[in-house]
């Protein structure tokens, strides 16, 4: 019931009709404001904020450098603590193996914890083929679930939508689906979490399967931890008799004392608070306590791929707090759905190219959806270096098209350039070619940058991609050299 | 082969030549802030949650009243005398829906961001009983409270389902807004025990 990624237009024309959404915009800077402000108090708490990031980082970088390790011990500790381990190498054998263990317990339905790697191999849709609701139990999934809608943010999926949409998809939608929100509903926040209680409960107490992701999967003790806000995490956890866990590899700490620097970075970075209302953590099943029966899916799907990559592989320690969306000023005016992916913002623009490649248009536009202001890297809680990245992510773009038969316009320029810069008596030429130009774009441009200088609107022909969306400064009259032989390098 | 031997090749062939060394600095330590009971109660009440303070042989009256004419659930040794309540002997959880409260004891208090851990054990009970009923009151001693994070950590079993509780349930997801009380108890009433009193 809920909308796909599949087919989403390039980075570009997506931004473009995002940009054109009023509403969308006003949601979201009022959004992202409030949240970037609540994460600055809490983070300038901490006196030793820096030297806990470099903690933070060490401790996921040294874990995905010793990954194989790790995940033998972790899938001894887990099996040791009776639960069962399955590896799937892709989406479509996680949702198979999710799909088997519901069947085999003979139910139609499963209710979920809000988790990124359950919404990144499709598993709701994987399973609403095989005759198995997933109920969405987070607040903001399951606006989006009911909404029919696509998630914009990884902490709050539906962070497009105001209160007033809100509680108009609580009325059309509920009914339809279990118990529908009552007839005097109004927007208050309060009310439609009210509400979401009500509706959801009846679904908590008679399930009998929960899937959830995992935070974190420490190795030496078989430990997954959820961190969760509203309590859905531990009525998941807790209530349901069977418990499948779907939890990417790069997740993986090495030591229950390796959680220390991740769980105090996590909720001031995330959310904005000392600490998230409720963390659970569980190794295996507890007789007499929660699942009985307690499975955990390793999944791969491109992190593997992610893993080989020099640069790239820092990606893996994300702990997807989601800082990095609330201060891109890219995200801030476009929103998550012109990303085309769960994981949206300045991450998904760097994840998504390293997990899939850049063999479609789309995923190849992603590393260009930044102006590498560097906002990204500043707040990030393990010291993801995105611009670095994200500009080695251009040059995997710009390889994979050095075989094209027809090069694309900026290779032609770029070789043009190259040959230019090469000779000074070429590059003469230019210069002067390029002073007539800015005495002409000069005396036609409509538009005037700070400082005084002259910009073209849009250009026609193969210059009008760049244009259309920047100025472009009218080149000077006088190209530097002349200027030095004229003024005899100022001293005339 | 196997997807599990097939994944854990392909991680040893990404992570050919690179070096597993990597000098993991040890995590800061917040600087001491004062009286560590007073510092857990201020930050425990920031998160909109009650706090009452109170002497070891006030603990039964103040849960009393606190409590009031709500139908209680209690783990099996909670070590309080608490009328009326029902103690856990494996309710389901429909049992539990009807249930208006549960009382508990805790693990331990971090001071530094007002967390109250359980650990599960028979002074706190099964997981779920003190998570369907909507008021949770949870008796935590002066002497549980350690300074931050890590010394937590280093106290608590993982082999032990845990349970780390900051404030009420509570979810931003409608514009950021802060509402307390989704799915978890919507009021944590804390009642710490100073034995010195
Ligand atoms: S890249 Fe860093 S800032 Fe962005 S979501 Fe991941 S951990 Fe958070």
């Amino acid at each position: 019931m809920s909308g796909t990624f599949v087919g989403m237009p390039a980075f570009p024309d997506a931004a473009r009709e995002a940009l054109g959404d009023t509403q969308l915009r006003r949601n979201l800077a009022h959004a992202t404001r409030t949240i970037r402000d609540k994460r600055a108090r809490v983070v300038a708490e901490v006196e030793d904020w820096e030297e806990l990031r470099l903690a933070g980082a060490a401790v996921k970088e040294a874990a995905l450098r010793d990954l194989a390790t790790h995940l033998e011990t972790l899938e001894a500790s887990l099996t040791a603590a009776g639960a069962t381990v399955h590896w799937a190498r892709d989406a479509e054998e996680a949702c198979a193996i999710v799909a088997s263990v519901t069947k085999a317990h003979g139910v139609d339905e499963v209710v979920k914890v809000k988790s990124m790697a359950t919404a990144e191999i499709g598993l709701n849709e994987a399973l609403e083929a095989e005759g198995i609701a997933a109920w969405e139990t987070d607040l903001a999934e399951l606006i989006v679930q009911l909404g029919d809608d696509l998630p914009s943010h990884i902490l709050v999926p539906a962070i497009h939508r105001n209160r007033a949409e809100v509680r108009e998809i609580f009325l059309r939608r509920m009914g339809a689906v279990g118990r529908p929100a009552p007839d005097d509903l109004t927007d208050e926040p309060a009310v439609l979490a009210a509400a979401a209680r009500e509706h959801l409960r009846e679904k908590f107490l008679r399930a009998t399967v929960a899937v959830s992701g995992a935070n974190f999967a420490v190795a030496d003790t078989g430990t997954l931890v959820v961190v969760e806000s509203e309590g859905n995490g531990r009525m998941c956890l807790t209530l349901p008799e069977v418990l499948i866990s779907v939890v990417g590899i790069e997740k993986v700490v090495a030591t229950w004392a390796d959680l220390d620097p991740l769980l105090r970075l996590l909720p001031r970075s995330s959310t904005g608070e000392r600490m998230n209302p409720y963390t659970s953590t569980w190794s295996g099943v507890t007789p007499g306590d929660g699942p009985q029966e307690v499975h955990v899916v390793l999944l791969d799907n491109g992190r593997t791929r992610a893993l080989a990559d020099d640069v790239g592989r820092q990606a893996l320690r994300c702990i997807r707090c989601s800082a990095c969306l609330n201060v891109c000023p890219v995200y801030e005016r476009v929103g998550g759905h012109a990303y085309g992916s769960v994981y949206p913002g300045p991450i998904g623009a760097i994840l998504n190219p390293l997990l899939h490649g850049v063999a479609d248009e789309q995923t190849a536009s992603l590393p260009y959806a930044s102006s590498l202001c560097g906002a990204c890297f500043e707040v990030c809680p393990v010291r993801i270096d995105i611009p670095s990245v994200l500009v080695d992510q251009r040059a995997a773009v710009v390889d994979s098209h050095r075989g094209d038969r027809v090069p694309k316009p900026e290779a032609v320029a770029m070789r043009a350039a190259a040959w230019t810069f090469s000779d000074a008596r070429r590059l003469r030429l230019a210069e002067r070619a390029s002073g007539l130009a800015g005495r002409v774009l000069g005396r036609f441009s409509r538009t005037t940058l700070p400082g005084g200088r002259a910009a073209t609107g849009r250009l026609p022909g193969p210059g009008a991609g760049w244009t259309g969306a920047r100025d472009l400064p009218a080149p000077p009259e006088e190209s530097f050299r002349e200027w030095w032989d004229r003024t005899d390098g100022g001293r005339s | 082969m196997s997807a599990r031997d097939d994944i854990l090749r392909r991680v040893r062939e990404a992570l050919d030549g690179v070096s597993p060394a990597v000098a993991v600095p040890s995590a800061p330590r917040a600087p001491g802030r004062g009286d560590l009971a007073d510092l857990f109660a201020e930050r425990v009440a920031d998160y909109r949650a009650i706090v009452t303070r109170c002497a070891a042989e006030e603990v039964e009256r103040v849960v009393r009243d606190v409590l009031g004419p709500a139908r209680a659930v209690v783990p099996p040794s909670l070590g309080l005398d608490v009328p009326g309540a029902v103690v856990d002997e494996g309710l389901t959880a429909d049992e539990l829906d009807v249930c208006d409260a549960v009382v508990t004891r805790a693990r331990v208090g971090i001071a530094e961001t007002g967390t109250i851990v359980l650990d599960h054990t028979d002074d706190q009970g099964r997981r779920a009983i003190s998570l369907v009923p909507d008021l949770h009151v949870c008796v935590v001693d002066e002497s549980q409270v350690v300074a931050d994070v890590p010394d937590a950590i280093a106290l608590l079993d993982p082999a032990r389902p845990l349970t780390w509780v900051s404030g009420p349930s509570a979810t931003s997801d409608i514009e950021l807004d802060r509402v307390e009380g989704v799915h978890g108890p919507r009021t944590l009433h804390v009642v710490l025990v100073d034995p010195q009193l």
